[in-house]
């Protein structure tokens, strides 16, 4: 039988938490009425903002490191199924079992199975942005098993019920104040007396998880990082959690996106230089736990992994698109990113907030999904997040690229034009040729005239109401540059090759 | 069809333009200049600012550091391939009655853990750029659970095992052994991004580097 | 040196006297500017809100005007303008299959600098004061506009000529690095993120106490000066290039009738 046979047709995109269920304006101009989360998160981002560049202003070589990472990442994009099948056999080969999981259901499925497997109702996790993509814990709990969150801001979200909204720091959007409260009205056993100081909440944390840590027979974990050539896995993590849940438990599964892979030890080298600087801006966390199959006597016995696409081989055949799978969710383009520092991460709907998700969480689940086509555009193009992330993904490329995927997937589709549509038409018509765009500017003086007095506009309708809601239009000129211009040089221009009795009709 | 085949499939069919995997430009630093003494400065210098104990002796003297270490404490675990030098600082008596071993072999349960105070272990390599040491499950340094659940964490580096920076370090390590990298005691910054030291592994990390 | 200016559109309608200024520059160092009538636009506005199809016919004008025309270096007051027909031209050029115009679009590409990237890179000036006569004695802040910054990489060029204006007083802006919150239809489609960047932005100007606001970029200049006369203040902005054509004999006027203003500077 050929090959070609079976071969899916694509893309197949992701299901789960991908998805913003309320357009990016709309949920931008709620979040921004919360004067207490704004504060929040411009105190948080900006302090991590400060310890990243100053760990990354110490290594002399980063800019290498990050011209090794992308191509790193890169090379496995292209080497995807090789890799996969390589790191199958030898995580295999180490005792562990692997799981393949189409989609966001298939893997909360197999999860639960493998749970049930075990007699076991209750399971710790540790901090995962694939399970949370999947929504785990809610699947869990609908088959009668309770997942705990082990990192703290995991488990302050989760006492909450709340959603997270950084990809490394969920509970950004809560101050001191906000945790005490939560750890005082869902903490079982919490002490009245509790202070708001963070030394005090996390030994509160501490004292709720350790008997959980101790008595647990299941984890579930993601990972940072997959080694192709030896089958080894990497959690990346500080408190400590990560290790309690990696170690003490008699069985332990792994949620992973097959894009997670990097080819061979020799890479390691590169991404745990990367990432630590880039995330937490330290120069490497406290902990990083590596393992390779099961070990006899040390750690878990019954390891497994599920492999999950979800929308990543969707992402994957996106040629402009494919290198924001390069992520390694260090979190640094939203930490520097202008937009999300005012919104927070929940105005993105998707697990995946800032630059970032607004590539990701359109490209895993076309753009055409829900409100997924507003991401694109939450974006002033800045480029910041360019700049900060250590795999070089050009995110702003991206934006626009899928943008213009956005704008091509309604044409003909609507009965009338939008405003943005007909205008852009008229713009193209009026903005390629010097000709018609002197003409236009001869209507300037007109422009002065709505100014009035004040020499200003203050009121535009339709789309550019947005503009004038905060900002006016200078009055425009007596005479644009290009008729002072052919005033001043009377004589034929002769650079002005294609139209060069422009100089003329310029003339008033 | 099969998850796996369906996947992997999706995978091919998303690259049928055949990117080219492009060669990997390592012009990042493999080595660093640094000598012994400037290694042990700089290592010394990382570990304090995460908050952990650094103290600096001959080898002679990690016995009594050790044991001076371990004045307080109640109980505390070992490895059974742990250097058995190490050790003699401790007044034999009460030493031995404060010991517990650990080994694949015969381990502890986690509630035993649970209820030791520290544990000395010794460990594979360490990086001096980052303050990170890394424990690679040698006799000398036993099961992941041990130097995870007692509360103190009292680690020796050998100064020769000190690289300068990490592409070094990872070099003399084999990979697939079960490994943990420690970077100070356990850390988060997790409210309102104030560091704080001491969540869920060992609230107190001493080193001890022997010369 | 033969000089082409790209006025940019926006200069052109709005802000002609940026561009007047720009000429001033190159003829006070001696250079022959020219000024290729064909032009119009980057189309940066189309490829960055996404209608690619419709900045095809931009792209190829501006590539017509400036490929024919005969000049030793292309020049625009304008460090997003000049990022566009750098990098997003010859973009634009294979999205709609054109090898031609790809081709043509990069060699105008390769031409064409930014105002003060050409100034200190090409005509080397060091020093404004000295070699331009620029006299400006007021207190000015400086915003780097972001695709100057991050896409052209302008360093601090920019900074570097302000500073050897004479007579000027450069107070350094808060969180510089920041975006103004423009962002081209950002501004319209996100009018609410777009608005709380720029209230930061000019928050960050007032500490200054500077009685204006200049920058490489007339479009983020007009979205900071149009939230300035907004908010009612006293602060104006201005353009570097007029900063640098301005000398004690022709001074720049700091609050002319194009400037979105409500009232004098009051230092």
């Amino acid at each position: 039988m050929s090959t070609f046979l079976g071969m899916p047709s694509l893309p197949v995109y992701g299901t789960g938490n991908l998805f913003a269920s309320e357009s990016f304006p709309t949920a931008a101009h709620r979040e921004l009425g919360n004067a207490q989360l704004r504060a929040n998160l411009g105190h948080a981002t900006h302090t991590i903002r400060d310890k990243r560049l100053k760990m990354v202003a110490e290594l002399p070589d980063w800019e290498q490191l990050r011209d090794a990472g992308s191509a790193i990442k890169e090379s496995v994009m292209a080497r995807l199924p090789e890799l996969l099948e390589q790191f199958e056999e030898n995580f295999t080969a180490r005792g562990g079992v692997i799981h393949w999981a189409r989609d966001a259901d298939e893997a909360n499925a197999i999860v639960a199975g493998l749970v049930r497997d075990t007699g076991e109702t209750e399971v710790v996790k540790v901090k995962s942005m694939a399970t949370q993509e999947i929504g785990l814990n809610e699947y869990l709990e609908e088959q009668g098993i309770t997942a705990f969150e082990t990192d703290l801001a995991e488990l302050i979200v989760q006492l909450d019920h709340d959603k997270p909204s950084h990809i490394l720091v969920p509970a950004i959007h809560k101050n001191r104040t906000e945790i005490r409260d939560i750890f005082l009205r869902e903490m079982p056993g919490a002490d009245p007396q509790l202070t708001d100081d963070p030394a005090v909440l996390a030994m509160a944390a501490r004292a709720h998880l350790r008997r959980k840590f101790l008595s647990a027979k299941v984890a579930v974990s993601g990972a940072n990082f997959a080694l192709a050539d030896s089958g080894t896995l990497a959690v990346v993590e500080s408190e400590g959690n990560g290790r309690m849940c990696l170690t003490l438990p008699e069985t332990l599964i792994t949620v992973m996106g097959v894009e997670k892979l990097l080819p061979s030890w020799q890479d390691l080298e590169v991404f745990m230089q990367l990432l630590p600087r880039s995330s937490t801006g330290e120069r490497m966390n406290p902990y990083t736990s590596l393992w390779t199959g099961v070990t006899e006597g040390d750690g878990p016995q019954n390891m497994h992994l599920v492999l999950l696409d979800n929308g990543r081989s969707a992402a994957l055949a996106d040629e402009m698109g494919r290198s924001a799978l390069h992520c390694i969710r260090c979190s640094a383009c939203m930490n520097v990113c202008p937009v999300y520092e005012r919104t927070g991460g929940h105005a993105y709907g998707s697990t995946y907030p800032g630059p970032i998700g607004a590539i990701l969480s359109p490209l895993m689940t076309g753009i055409q999904a829900e409100e997924n086509n507003s991401l694109p555009y939450a974006s002033s193009l800045c480029g910041a997040c360019y700049d900060a992330c250590p795999v070089k993904i050009n995110i702003p490329d991206i934006l626009v690229h899928l943008r213009s995927v956005d704008v091509d997937s309604k044409r003909g589709k609507k009965k009338l034009p939008s405003q943005m549509d007909a205008g852009m038409k008229a713009a193209s018509w009026a903005l390629s040729s010097g000709k018609r765009l002197g003409m236009i500017e001869k209507g300037l003086p007109l422009g002065r005239l709505v100014a009035g007095p004040d020499k200003k506009i203050t009121k535009l309708p339709g789309i550019a109401a947005g503009w004038t809601q905060s900002r006016d239009i200078p009055a425009p000129p007596r005479e644009s540059f290009r008729s002072w211009w052919a005033k001043e040089h009377r004589k034929p221009d002769t650079s002005s090759a294609p139209e060069p009795s422009q100089d003329k009709e310029d003339q008033p | 069809m099969s998850a796996r085949e369906e996947i992997l499939g999706r995978i091919r069919t998303a690259l049928k333009d055949n990117p080219e995997a492009p060669q990997i430009p390592r012009q990042y630093r493999q080595t660093s200049p640094l000598d012994e003494s400037a290694l042990i400065e700089l290592l010394v210098d990382r570990l304090i600012d995460y908050k952990a104990q650094v103290s600096v002796v001959d080898a002679a003297g990690v016995p009594a550091r050790i044991a001076e270490l371990l004045a307080g404490a109640q109980s505390y675990v070992v490895p059974t391939g742990v250097d058995a030098g190490w050790l003699t600082g401790l007044d034999h008596e009460s030493g031995e009655r404060r010991r517990h071993l650990d080994s694949t072999a015969a381990p502890l349960s986690v509630a035993e853990l649970d209820g030791i105070d520290a544990v000395v272990t010794g460990s594979a390599v360490a990086v001096a750029e980052t303050g990170t040491i890394i424990l690679d499950g040698s006799p000398n340094q036993g099961r992941r659970a041990i130097s995870l659940v007692p509360d103190h964490h009292i680690c020796v580096v050998n100064a020769a095992d000190i690289a300068g920076i990490l592409p070094e370090a990872l070099r003399r390590i084999d990979g697939t052994r079960p490994l943990t990298m420690i970077s100070g005691p356990s850390a988060t910054s997790d409210i309102e991004l104030e560091r704080v030291e001491g969540v869920h592994g060992p609230r107190k990390l001493d080193v001890i580097i022997a010369r | 040196m033969r000089i082409a200016l790209f006025a940019t559109c926006i200069v052109d309608a709005m802000y002609p006297a940026t561009a007047r200024a720009t000429v001033k520059i190159l003829e006070r160092l001696g250079h022959e500017v020219v000024f290729p009538s064909g032009q119009a636009c980057c189309g940066q506005m189309h490829v960055n809100s996404g209608y690619l199809k419709e900045a095809v016919p931009v792209v190829a004008n501006h590539v017509a005007a400036f490929d024919t025309a005969d000049y030793d270096v292309a020049v625009a007051p304008s460090g997003s303008c000049v990022a566009s027909v750098k990098h997003q031209h010859p973009m634009v050029a294979r999205s709609c299959g054109d090898k031609a115009l790809e081709a043509r679009a990069a060699a105008v590409g390769a031409k064409t600098y930014e105002l003060s990237e050409l100034l200190v890179d090409v005509l080397g000036v060091t020093d404004a004061g000295a070699q331009l006569g620029s006299f400006f004695p007021h207190r000015v802040t400086y915003h780097p506009s972001c695709h100057g910054m991050r896409l052209l990489r302008l360093g601090d060029r920019q900074a570097q000529l302000l500073r050897s204006v004479q007579g000027i007083d450069l107070a350094d802006l808060p969180e510089a690095d920041q975006c103004c919150g423009f962002g081209g239809t950002f501004s319209m489609k996100n009018a609410d993120v777009s608005s709380a960047m720029l209230e930061d932005k000019t928050a960050n100007i007032a500490a200054t106490g500077a009685e204006l606001c200049t920058g490489g970029d007339a479009s983020c200049l007009m979205h900071i000066g149009g939230g300035l006369s907004r908010q009612g203040s006293a602060v104006t902005t201005l353009h570097l290039a007029e900063i640098l054509a301005s000398t004690a004999e022709e001074p720049a006027s700091v609050s002319g009738e194009v400037r979105v203003s409500t009232g004098k500077a009051t230092r």
